[in-house]
């Protein structure tokens, strides 16, 4: 390397980036340093892989229980749902609904609205933005519920081990998460306002939304290629999950006098989450990783903004690509021992 | 809420004659609406106030399947209905509700694909706004499969991939015993006639530099150089990884967990890159190849972890049998360890290819255009703007019908090597 000129070091990241970025959750402008872009990447890496995480789950439960549904439509409609979305790639799903599906939308002009209160164009998704006096209040008050609500649990435990009565402790804890931040509005001198989108003319034929929040389609689309895709694998994970759960042990709880809803919640699903968590870590960890495919369609992760443009700049592909690769493999790591946490936590507890 | 509205009594097998025409006339009263609404843009039940005449055919459907709902009715027909799609109300509602969006989304659907779509011509301007323009497709299938290879030398990659499934049809017909000479012959020997023949440069073929090869045919010679190359290496990584020597054993662990935690786009860029600095001077390799050891250890790292996964799920007994026999560490394991480990995992394996060949189109983002990059330029290219849509469908069908196959003949080898413990 030496016989080549290339010096290594970090002393790069200090200097100014001198390139905007499209989208940002932190404040960031060209006068920034590579460290604050890199920063704004990683930052814009985490928001789509949380975003993805979120709606696959959910989409991938609903999927996995409807495929053992009695109803052989909706079993079928899931299984060839899975069948499909899983046997294309995930890059050119990427790119279907960018380059075609969110490109089809109207223009800022004839947005799709939805009551008044969010419009979809081809320009991305505005919602209105919040607008908090007294902030920190409001967040004490969810911190102090939270507190609250452990120690209901915790409470209610301890009578049923006692006594054997059953304190609601989910009502009183709804009613907890919704009674404290609501006090805070009423006498903590908590308010909220939305600052809606505007359609504004900035010239003479183009139209857009000022104002309120962006939601770009490059984060639209990756976010819905994520989860669509990431679904169907945790589908087949919750379906592995809850077929590994024996019938003896639901026809049991039956027998001692549990509802439906009990047996669900106190024996199938404690026993097949164990089934489940450890493939799903592994889904979460695959849908981080392919977040990175948001370079393909510019959108600002740190693959594009890092080992993309800022590589581009400063030429020095060593350190910036070592860096990236750390970050992912912090990243997997962060999540790994987090599941793995979460795993230990409802293992068999063998005496 | 369902007894106060329903005059007609709970319905029962005394007054089948009664309730199931009912039913039916209902079922089928939602089923028209929803169908004149999708295929002729017709509402008849516009009469209804807005906003309700919009769950009308809902509404029907839901009652025309209540009264439909008849406990051992003694038609089997109508059993077979009620169990499986109609067991209780919010199995009917499900069940209405896919139906109804099959209804309004297929008709449009076949009509963009096939009824109003362009087949004949050979220029955009023949394209209607009204349907896909397959003649986009037509015109740019060759770049589509071949990339840029010249167009004269076609039949080098078609000869190539003619030879190659040839001999692996003639894999499950030929006698057992030439079996395993074939194997070898396709593992070790035939990767480099195909690759000389593609690549050229000697034998009087004319050398066919790597930048131009791209589309279909260069995802299938990636997939199958970094298979080949991959399984050896993942199966050392697992015995690695569950060697006693812990200079091994850590080495390899450090090097799986590596590739496995970050993503293939950055190794790309790795390959593509960082590498070449690290070569010495005058030493060149080529962008391909590059990108094809990339692969191959990112995929190496996957495998080892399947192969592993078959090694911890042998009884301990088949080492202890071996090694009382006198074998050594490496007869152990490949005359019976890893023989039994590798048919337990045969799925995995599958899965780990079908994950090789989806993550291929990847490799656009340091330059080479296999299928999904050369939809990307034609798309792009001046005379054909606008297209993306087909492009991507087209590519879409050709990539599901190859993973959906692999991914069934899996599943067929799954069953077919299940041998009972």
């Amino acid at each position: 390397m030496d016989t080549r000129g290339i010096d290594f070091g970090l002393r790069f990241l200090g200097e100014e980036a001198s390139f905007d970025i499209q989208f940002s959750l932190i404040e960031y402008s060209g006068a920034s340093s590579y460290a604050r872009a890199y920063l704004v990447g990683l930052l814009n890496t985490i928001l789509v892989a949380v975003i993805g995480i979120f709606f696959a789950t959910i989409l991938g439960v609903i999927i996995g229980i409807s495929r053992l549904s009695s109803n052989y439509l909706i079993s079928k409609v899931s299984e060839w749902y899975i069948e499909i979305f899983r046997n294309i790639p995930l890059l050119l799903q990427l790119f279907f609904w960018y380059f075609a599906a969110l490109r089809a939308l109207p223009l800022p002009k004839e947005a799709i609205n939805f009551f008044d209160i969010a419009y979809l164009s081809v320009k991305g998704l505005y919602i209105p933005k919040f607008v908090w006096t007294n902030f920190s209040v409001f967040l004490y008050s969810i911190v102090a519920a939270l507190v609250a609500i452990f120690f209901v649990f915790k409470y209610a435990r301890i009578q049923q081990e006692k006594s054997g009565r059953r304190i609601p402790a989910f009502l009183i804890s709804l009613g907890i998460f919704i009674v404290l931040p609501l006090l805070t509005f009423l006498i903590g001198g908590v308010t909220l306002t939305f600052e809606h989108p505007v359609l504004t003319q900035l010239s003479k034929t183009i139209f857009n939304y000022i104002g309120g929040v962006a939601i770009i389609p490059e984060l639209m689309a990756l976010a819905a290629a994520l989860s669509l895709y990431t679904a169907t694998f945790i589908a087949e994970c919750v379906r592995a999950g809850i077929m590994g759960v024996t019938k003896g042990q639901k026809e049991a709880a039956a027998s001692i006098g549990l509802t439906p809803g009990q047996i669900l919640r106190l024996v199938v699903m404690p026993q097949a989450l164990r089934i489940i968590i450890p493939p799903t870590t592994n889904q979460y960890l695959n849908l981080t990783k392919n977040s990175s495919l948001a370079a393909a369609i510019a959108y600002p992760d740190i693959v594009l903004v890092f080992a993309g443009t800022a590589m581009m700049q400063t030429g020095r592909a060593i350190e910036i690509v070592s860096i990236t690769m750390l970050t992912y493999l912090s990243l997997s790591i962060a999540i790994s021992i987090f599941m793995n946490w979460y795993n230990k936590k409802i293992a068999i507890k063998e005496k | 809420m369902i007894k106060n509205i329903n005059f007609l009594g709970k319905p029962s097998r005394e007054k089948f004659n009664l309730f199931v025409p009912i039913g039916i006339f209902l079922l089928s009263l939602g089923l028209i609406d929803v169908t004149l609404n999708s295929l002729f843009d017709v509402n008849i039940t516009s009469f209804f106030p807005r906003g309700l005449n919009y769950f009308t055919p809902l509404i029907f459907g839901f009652l025309g399947l209540y009264y439909l709902r008849i406990e051992f009715s003694g038609n089997k027909m109508l059993d077979k209905l009620n169990i499986n799609i109609n067991s209780n109300w919010f199995n009917s509602i499900l069940t209405l509700l896919i139906i109804f969006v099959l209804i309004q989304n297929i008709p449009p659907l076949l009509n963009w694909l096939i009824i109003d779509a362009n087949f004949v011509g050979t220029t955009k301007e023949e394209c209607t706004d009204s349907g896909a323009c397959w003649i986009f497709i037509k015109i740019w299938f060759p770049r589509l499969m071949y990339g840029l290879y010249p167009s004269t030398e076609l039949w080098r990659i078609n000869t190539s991939f003619i030879m190659l499934i040839t001999l692996v049809v003639a894999l499950f017909y030929i006698p057992i015993k030439l079996k395993k000479y074939l194997i070898i012959f396709l593992i070790f020997v035939f990767p480099f006639i195909m690759f000389n023949l593609i690549h050229g440069g000697n034998f009087g073929l004319e050398w066919v530099e790597t930048a131009a090869w791209g589309g279909l045919s260069l995802t299938f010679i990636i997939s199958i150089f970094a298979l080949i190359l991959c399984f050896p290496i993942g199966m050392f990584l697992a015995l690695g990884r569950r060697s006693s020597a812990p200079v091994t054993r850590y080495s390899s662990i450090g090097f799986i967990e590596f590739w496995r935690g970050v993503p293939l786009i950055t190794v790309l860029f790795m390959a593509s890159v960082m590498f070449p600095m690290f070569l010495p001077d005058g030493v060149y390799m080529d962008k391909l190849f590059r990108v094809i050891i990339a692969i191959t250890l990112f995929e190496a790292a996957y495998m080892a972890e399947v192969i592993r996964g078959g090694l911890q799920a042998l009884p301990r007994g088949q080492y202890d049998a071996a090694k009382s026999l006198g074998m050594g560490y490496w007869r152990l394991h490949m005359l019976v360890i890893l023989p039994q480990a590798l048919k337990l995992v045969i799925p995995g394996i599958a899965n780990t290819f079908l994950a090789l060949v989806k993550d291929t189109p990847l490799i656009l983002v340091v330059g080479l255009l296999e299928l999904v990059g050369m939809i990307d330029m034609a798309k792009t290219n001046p005379d054909w703007l606008g297209f993306a849509t087909e492009g991507y469908v087209f590519a879409g069908i050709l990539f599901w019908i190859i993973c959906y196959n692999m991914s069934r003949y899996s599943q067929r080898l799954e069953v077919k090597y299940k041998t009972d413990r």
